[in-house]
């Protein structure tokens, strides 16, 4: 008898914890209907996609995983996602140390009309990338554009910057002069927080500007890099404005596979191959996820 | 739903009666299966138009509207809804998607000729056999349609063609003393010498561009698709392309071809300041040399496209499109009743008005229409040029079942010839691998 009355005693509690969570699903139900619909969703809806294959004869069919093997032995699509690892390496480098330089010398208060510079550097940032690729087209442009007027006006022979072997290169330059702004920001409100008192202290110390920042500054915007590196990396990966722009100009310098974005694009708009475009998609976005991953936790390890 | 079945059932059974009669776009099987094929006649059609509805119709052709105005006047019970719902392949796009996902399909669409395949292969569109389409045969020039045609079936009807000529600039060719070239080793010369009494001139521009290597691989008389059914074969190793390729890729290799690509700003100023000194393209183009290069004016004129051989008059079409009904479309009487106004009809005559190129043989003969003369050529009657350039339009061409496809991945291949040292013979057949891979995979049997 007695072993029976616990469980009685402890019904009330279970079923009153019932009704509290659903007073929780009630606050969250509107975010989570949201979130679910227009986050969650089109992922599931492209993984449902990847499983199919719909051709222009015999219709659509259920394929398993055959997307993804063709995927994965893919030359076109492969040579995409190297251009973009180069690309990655090469540019987010060169872009991140340049906004931390300008970061650093506006932080470093001696730079005469600072918010000048600030507003100017930040400036391309707010240009609407698909502007700032057609505007740099015409300045690339070895017959009408900048690249034409300086070398008939200066009688030389600029390399052509739309030729197959530097459009990447053309283009990592658009990124930089896009971008470096907007991480100049990242790291320069990152700056801004740093206890001044720090610097007077390593002042007293006898540190010089060089010591303070590799053992103040750097250190304390560690946290800012990591976050710039990845949304670097996400951006690099998912390089698409600048080629399709670019392409108009370069049509045989920029292949349809150019960035894996791009070939996603290209097969489901001109091949009509929507599932095995889902599927390079879902490959693509594992990647980028593995890749963004490794550098945060590397990059946080110590943190 | 069941009227759907009907129509789709006679449409099939349509496709399968002239398949077995061979196949073929000629005379004679195409009228031997007209009595069993005409399921709708022309008074029903005239039903349809008196009691009236509602057309949908996607297009961006610009004459159109005016066509719709003077259609809906004398059919006051139908209404016309004139979609733009993009040009060319982005319409293509929003068109596969309708039909993909079985809602918001037009009742009519326009459909350029070289996609046309694509989508009667896919059955989008409405064979009109059914409606007794193949008796329009004498009114459209043999061009356009043969390009409505598809294994046996009639699936749009002509709304206008692109029967090439080349455009040049007189006054270029005048400064330097240059004859206006007759055959394309003439063109070869006259590129060397133009560019050569100055750099900055070329005789035309070329990144490589799909439309303009198929439409004078067509002059050459090559035939590098052949389609029967779903069994296609592509082969760009024939006589034509090897003729093609042959001046082509002397011009590519001596870099006589200014790098613009056709359609960009910079291809427009070209033709404005004499630095691009001929184009060679469809009879569509004087509105846009107006529109577009007006400081060209009075400078350029039209000529016979030059030939592969001497004494020769071969021409091929470059463009043009088709008004089809889509099979999932919902009123296709009243669609068919619109296509014949629009395109055999009445409206023929409001779109040339309109500066529109007609596909029709009638307006092609009317003296009138031949007279007129092009203020931005001079004066020139260029129409002359244009109609005998229809009628000289080499038979047998066609395109693949999936041209769009393999157009879009054109630069990808042959392009690299352009800027690499891959010649254009590799490129072609790098195209023509990439093309039959797809086609592989998409269900056709590509050798």
């Amino acid at each position: 008898m007695r072993q029976m009355a616990v469980p009685i005693a402890a019904a009330p509690p279970a079923t009153r914890r019932v009704r509290r969570s659903y007073r929780g699903w009630q606050f969250v139900g509107p975010f989570m209907i949201v979130f679910a619909l227009v986050f969650l969703a089109p992922i599931v809806y492209a993984i449902y996609l990847s499983l199919y294959r719909n051709r222009l004869i015999g219709g659509n069919a259920f394929v398993g995983l055959d997307n993804y093997t063709q995927a994965l032995q893919d030359p076109q699509f492969w040579s995409g996602v190297g251009r973009v690892g180069l690309f990655l390496v090469v540019q987010v480098p060169i872009m991140l140390f340049l906004a931390l330089l300008v970061a650093l010398a506006l932080d470093s208060g001696r730079l005469y009309g600072k918010s000048f510079f600030r507003v100017s550097i930040f400036l391309p940032y707010a240009v609407p990338a698909v502007v700032a690729a057609l505007m740099w087209g015409f300045i690339y442009g070895s017959q009408f554009g900048l690249i034409g007027n300086l070398n008939d006006a200066l009688g030389i022979t600029l390399p052509d910057p739309l030729k197959p072997s530097l459009i990447l290169a053309s283009i990592g330059n658009i990124s930089t002069w896009q971008f470096v702004g907007y991480n100049m920001l990242i790291f320069y409100s990152a700056l801004q927080v740093v206890p001044k008192s720090l610097y007077e202290s390593a002042a007293i110390d006898g540190a010089g500007q060089v010591r303070i920042i590799r053992s103040i500054k750097l250190p304390a915007i560690r946290g800012a890099l990591v976050i710039a590196t990845i949304f670097s990396i996400i951006g690099s990966f998912q390089l698409f404005n600048e080629p399709a722009i670019l392409r108009n100009l370069a049509p045989n310098a920029i292949t349809t596979y150019f960035t894996p974005n791009f070939y996603a694009y290209s097969l489901t708009f001109s091949g009509q191959q929507i599932n095995y475009s889902a599927a390079v998609a879902v490959v693509m976005a594992l990647i980028t996820m593995v890749v963004a991953y490794v550098v945060q936790l590397r990059g946080t390890k110590d943190l | 739903m069941s009227r759907f079945i009907k129509v789709a059932a006679a449409a099939s059974a349509a496709v399968l009666a002239l398949a077995a009669c061979g196949g073929g776009g000629d005379d004679s099987s195409s009228s031997g299966s007209s009595g069993g094929g005409a399921t709708v006649t022309d008074a029903q059609v005239e039903d349809a138009l008196q009691k009236g509805g509602t057309l949908t119709v996607w297009a961006w052709e610009p004459t159109l509207k005016d066509v719709v105005t003077k259609f809906q006047a004398k059919y006051p019970n139908v209404k016309v809804d004139l979609v733009n719902a993009g040009t060319g392949d982005k319409q293509y796009t929003a068109l596969q998607n309708a039909i993909a996902a079985g809602k918001g399909v037009p009742d009519v669409g326009q459909i350029e000729y070289y996609a046309l395949p694509q989508f009667a292969i896919g059955k989008a569109l409405t064979n009109l056999n059914s409606y007794g389409a193949e008796s329009l045969k004498a009114d459209f020039n043999p061009g356009p349609w043969n390009s409505v045609n598809n294994s046996g079936g009639v699936y749009g009807l002509p709304m206008d063609s692109g029967p090439m000529a080349l455009y040049y600039n007189k006054e270029v060719f005048d400064k330097y003393k240059i004859e206006v070239p007759k055959t394309w080793t003439e063109y070869l010369e006259a590129a060397r010498k133009l560019h050569k009494a100055d750099p900055k001139v070329y005789i035309t521009n070329d990144t490589g561009d799909a439309g303009l290597t198929t439409s004078l691989i067509w002059q050459a008389g090559g035939k590098p698709y052949q389609v029967d059914g779903t069994n296609v074969t592509i082969n760009f190793q024939d006589a034509g392309s090897q003729e093609f390729v042959k001046v082509w890729q002397t011009l590519i290799s001596e870099k006589l071809l200014a790098p613009i690509s056709s359609w960009s700003d910079q291809w427009f100023q070209g033709m404005g300041n004499g630095s691009i000194a001929t184009v060679a393209t469809g009879a569509w183009m004087p509105a846009n040399f107006v529109t577009s290069a007006p400081a060209g004016k009075g400078k350029w004129r039209a000529a016979e496209l030059p030939q592969w051989q001497a004494g020769q008059n071969a021409s091929a079409e470059n463009g043009g499109s088709a008004l089809s009904i889509m099979d999932k479309g919902a009123n296709k009487e009243l669609a068919y009743g619109f296509l014949k106004y629009a395109n055999d009809g009445d409206g023929v005559q409001i779109r040339v008005d309109g500066g529109a190129f007609p596909a029709t043989s009638k307006t092609l003969a009317d003296p009138k229409w031949l007279g007129d003369e092009f203020e931005y050529f001079g004066g020139q009657k260029a129409n002359e040029i244009f109609a005998k350039s229809a009628q000289n339009v080499v038979t047998g061409w066609s395109y693949l079942p999936f041209q769009v496809y393999s157009n879009s991945v054109f630069n990808d291949t042959a392009g690299k010839a352009y800027v690499s040292n891959t010649t254009l013979a590799d490129g072609l057949k790098a195209w023509q691998d990439q093309s039959a891979k797809y086609g592989n995979e998409q269900g056709f049997t590509v050798k």
